[in-house]
């Protein structure tokens, strides 16, 4: 069945209840039922919840076949614990068809491939898919197909009982004895710990792992000790130095700030901007360097930033500290200013996924969001964005909170150059949809800028702001006429990951990829 | 294949920017900056070894890339090495709109120039005089005759200081104020405007030291120079920005272009705007500050 943004979804997906997408707000006002774990009692004082092991821990947690585990990715590429967790699953205990739901995996994930092919781990639930486990599972190899959502459909559905996690793992930079985590005061300090809030209130079983056990109480605690059945003191929960990177740097590549001082002209050119106003950017080149322009707008119109979320790194927290924003609410920090500043700096405050980005709760901050600038891998004439597959069919990214922050947002901006390499940017149709379209609103290229037709009211501002711009079809043309017009993919009909729009419905599919023949003639 | 149209001798060149010939990832659309003038380069960005391989891209980059309105200038290998003459025919063959004559130190160094460009332009059909000409001064004795150079040619379009080899020659360096180069740039000024072309100063290459920049770009524009040099896309901006007339100077110029036809209608010759004294020796300059303000996207109005 063809959906809103004309993508053929297969029928035999369309059970329990399953729907195509609709369009942006479809689900408005819609009841959910929300589900409950079944946890254990500890009536009984505990003077402490430290296993020896993690085997132990899971042993404790009644860990069986079939186990669903939830991860969470705030050590980033850096993690350790996953793995141990999998591995003592599989090795130690035996167990077998095993899910992991993680809020994103990486390469630091790519023994997880190695299960994955023998049969071990069964189902994949994620936000981001890279490394030898997108391989793996483009190549069809995981027993069902990968379901990859944002991060505020992740935490939706798991209120919905869509996912059901039977064991939570924490991997905690601090812990006390009973469970009271922080993502900082440890040896590898990963600040907000918001991915990892929902899964410890709706798992049935929680974990911590930790590597630097503090005295009790850990306060103020990201996730809390009534939540959690076990402790496991490792030597390790990661490498530092791909946990946080030091600073990170404003870009000094002439592309990226040319388009960075452009996404600050068209975003000081509509009505949103103005004292008070909300922002998100992303960490990415041009993304990062739009706080550098957008500053000097704010300073010549004498305006304050209101309120900033999203992932946050280290120019955002100076910003807060000289005062031209008001409040940071961070779910995940990408640098160590980012991790050094949050619940220390005045006004820098953690946030769960639900309360940043979860389209079925009551009030997310996505939905009070002026401003989010975004990155792209592909956005096509329909303006629908790929952040996911590579132009190879692979599952190589991550939609995150790009769906959500979209959809949210009174202004999305996509920043991205025209071309990488040889691969044209945008382009005729995406290899998956990843955000809709209908929630995209301008285009900045380093070949111009571009204004979604649904948007009449931006081209306008655009247009008395004196800031030239072009049809999305005319940049599309620009770059197929500079790298050519790619042929179309190959697929097989098997369906390895199922793409889910942030409202839970089916966005997209990917399909196992035909291995790529040249035609002998 | 991208047909160019026929380059404009006179023309807005604040900013020319040098690239080397050799790097495609740079040349294949430094246009989007908005630079006005684009110095693809064969001489001292491109190893001995390698002028070859550069030329082959120059020509390649000529061909297939399709640059607008920027201006696309190549900078040669000077007269004194094995290489330019083979720079021209491949910069005339791929249809550059001019060339930049490295280390230009006489009127016979243009007429050489000139002399074998005609040549390459009879060679690949290129209409003859198409390719114009502009002369690099990087010693003494090119500041010293200047004026003959300009003049050498009505391919040539202007001339520019180059600061470091100048500065090697006269056993200078940089000085912030710019008094080691003073008496050069203002000859050369003097010699260009003599001459009727256009002038511009050297690069600025301390992309760190924005102040000194700015310093060095508002003097250029005091001194009368017509545009800079450039190294990276990040000077652009400056130039264009100080270099762009103001508000009142634009106001002041229509004020005065339209006061001078009226009274030259009603027989006039000498009136006052705003107290001052005009006559028809402020026209041209109030003119060319409205051209300028139309170039740089400042009037919209019909007087030029």
């Amino acid at each position: 069945m063809k959906n809103a943004v004309g993508r053929d979804i297969p029928d035999y997906l369309l059970t329990n209840g399953k729907e195509v997408y609709q369009g942006k707000n479809y689900m408005d006002g819609k009841y959910i039922t929300k589900a409950s774990p079944k946890t254990r009692r500890y009536e009984k004082p505990q003077e402490s919840k430290v296993v020896a092991t993690i085997a132990d821990a899971l042993r404790q947690c009644n860990c069986k076949d079939g186990c669903t585990f939830s991860f969470h990715h705030h050590l980033r590429n850096g993690d350790y614990v996953a793995n141990m967790v999998i591995a003592a699953a599989v090795e130690e205990l035996g167990i077998k068809d095993i899910t992991v739901a993680a809020t994103s995996l990486g390469s630091a994930h790519d023994v997880i491939a190695d299960y994955i092919e023998q049969g071990i781990v069964t189902g994949i639930q994620t936000s981001g898919i890279r490394g030898r486990i997108g391989d793996v599972v483009s190549a069809g190899k995981l027993k069902t197909p990968a379901i990859i959502r944002s991060h505020g459909g992740r935490p939706r559905a798991i209120e919905a009982g869509e996912v059901h996690i039977d064991i939570a793992v924490i991997a905690a930079p601090t812990s006390d004895c009973v469970g009271n985590c922080r993502g900082i005061g440890g040896k590898h300090n990963c600040g907000s710990m918001g991915y990892a809030m929902m899964d410890a209130k709706y798992a049935d079983y929680v974990i911590v792992v930790t590597d630097d056990l503090v005295e009790f109480p850990n306060m103020p605690a990201s996730v809390k000790a009534i939540d959690v059945d076990a402790v496991v003191v490792v030597d390790s929960i990661g490498d530092p130095k791909k946990i946080a990177s030091a600073a990170a740097r404003i870009s000094e590549n002439p592309r990226d700030l040319m388009m960075a001082e452009n996404v600050a002209k068209v975003i000081a050119s509509t009505p949103y901007f103005k004292d008070g106003f909300s922002f998100q950017t992303g960490v990415g080149g041009p993304s990062l360097a739009a706080n550098l322009f957008l500053e000097k707008y704010m300073d010549e119109r004498n305006i304050k930033m209101g309120w900033a979320i999203g992932g946050i790194c280290g120019p955002m927290v100076e910003m807060l500290k000289k005062g031209k924003v008001g409040k940071v609410i961070d779910v995940q920090d990408f640098d160590l200013d980012a991790v050094n500043s949050i619940n220390q700096t005045p006004n820098h405050f953690e946030m769960s996924a639900s309360q940043y980005a979860n389209p079925a709760n009551k009030g997310a901050f996505v939905n009070k969001l002026d401003f989010v600038v975004l990155a792209a891998l592909e956005i096509d004439t329909d303006f629908n964005v790929n952040v996911l597959t590579g132009s190879d069919g692979v599952l190589r990214g991550a939609p995150g909170g790009h769906p959500d922050t979209a959809a949210g947002s009174k202004c999305c901006v996509i920043v991205t150059p025209l071309t990488r390499g040889r691969m044209a940017t945008v382009c005729e149709h995406v290899v998956t949809v990843t955000t809709p379209g209908d929630c995209v609103d301008v285009l900045v290229t380093d070949y111009g800028i571009a204004v979604n037709p649904l948007r009449p009211d931006l081209i306008e501002c655009l247009d008395n702001a004196g800031i030239p711009h072009v049809s999305i079809e005319s940049l599309k043309e620009k770059a197929y006429s500079l790298v050519g017009r790619p042929d179309d993919l190959q697929w097989e009909d098997k369906v390895v990951a199922i793409l889910e729009a942030r409202d839970g419905t089916i966005l997209d599919v990917v399909r196992k990829i035909k291995p790529y023949t040249v035609d002998q003639e | 294949m991208i047909p160019r149209p026929k380059p404009e001798r006179f023309r807005l060149r604040r900013t020319m920017m040098f690239l080397s010939a050799q790097k495609p990832g740079l040349t294949k659309d430094a246009y989007i900056y908005g630079v006005d003038s684009i110095m693809l380069d064969l001489e001292d960005a491109v190893a001995e070894n390698q002028k070859d391989a550069a030329r082959f891209s120059l020509y390649h980059t000529l061909k297939t890339i399709d640059y607008g309105d920027t201006e696309v200038i190549v900078r040669i290998n000077g007269l004194d090495t094995p290489h330019w003459k083979e720079d021209i025919r491949v910069c005339v063959a791929g249809g550059a709109d001019g060339i930049r004559i490295a280390k230009c130190e006489s009127a016979q160094d243009v007429l050489t120039v000139e002399k074998h460009v005609e040549e390459a332009e009879k060679e690949f059909g290129v209409e003859v005089g198409r390719t114009l000409l502009m002369a690099a001064l990087e010693s003494p004795k090119g500041i010293l005759n200047a004026y003959e150079i300009c003049a050498a040619s009505p391919r040539m379009f202007g001339c520019a200081i180059s600061g470091g080899d100048f500065r090697k020659c006269m056993q200078t360096k940089f000085t912030p104020s710019g008094i080691d180069m003073l008496t050069a740039r203002g000859m050369m000024l003097i010699a260009a405007r003599a001459a009727g072309v256009q002038c511009f100063d050297t690069v600025y290459t301390n992309l760190k030291d924005e102040e000194g920049y700015r310093a060095e770009v508002m003097q250029n524009k005091e001194m009368g120079f017509d545009g800079k040099s450039l190294i990276n896309p990040k000077q652009i901006r400056l130039v264009h920005e100080l270099f762009a007339p103001t508000e009142k100077e634009i106001t002041q110029a229509e004020k005065i272009v339209r006061a001078y036809r009226e009274q030259s209608a009603a027989g006039v010759g000498v009136f006052t705007v705003d107290g001052k004294m005009i006559d028809i020796a402020f026209i041209p300059g109030a003119e060319r500050t409205l051209k300028l303000a139309r170039a740089c996207g400042l009037y919209e109005g019909d007087l030029v």
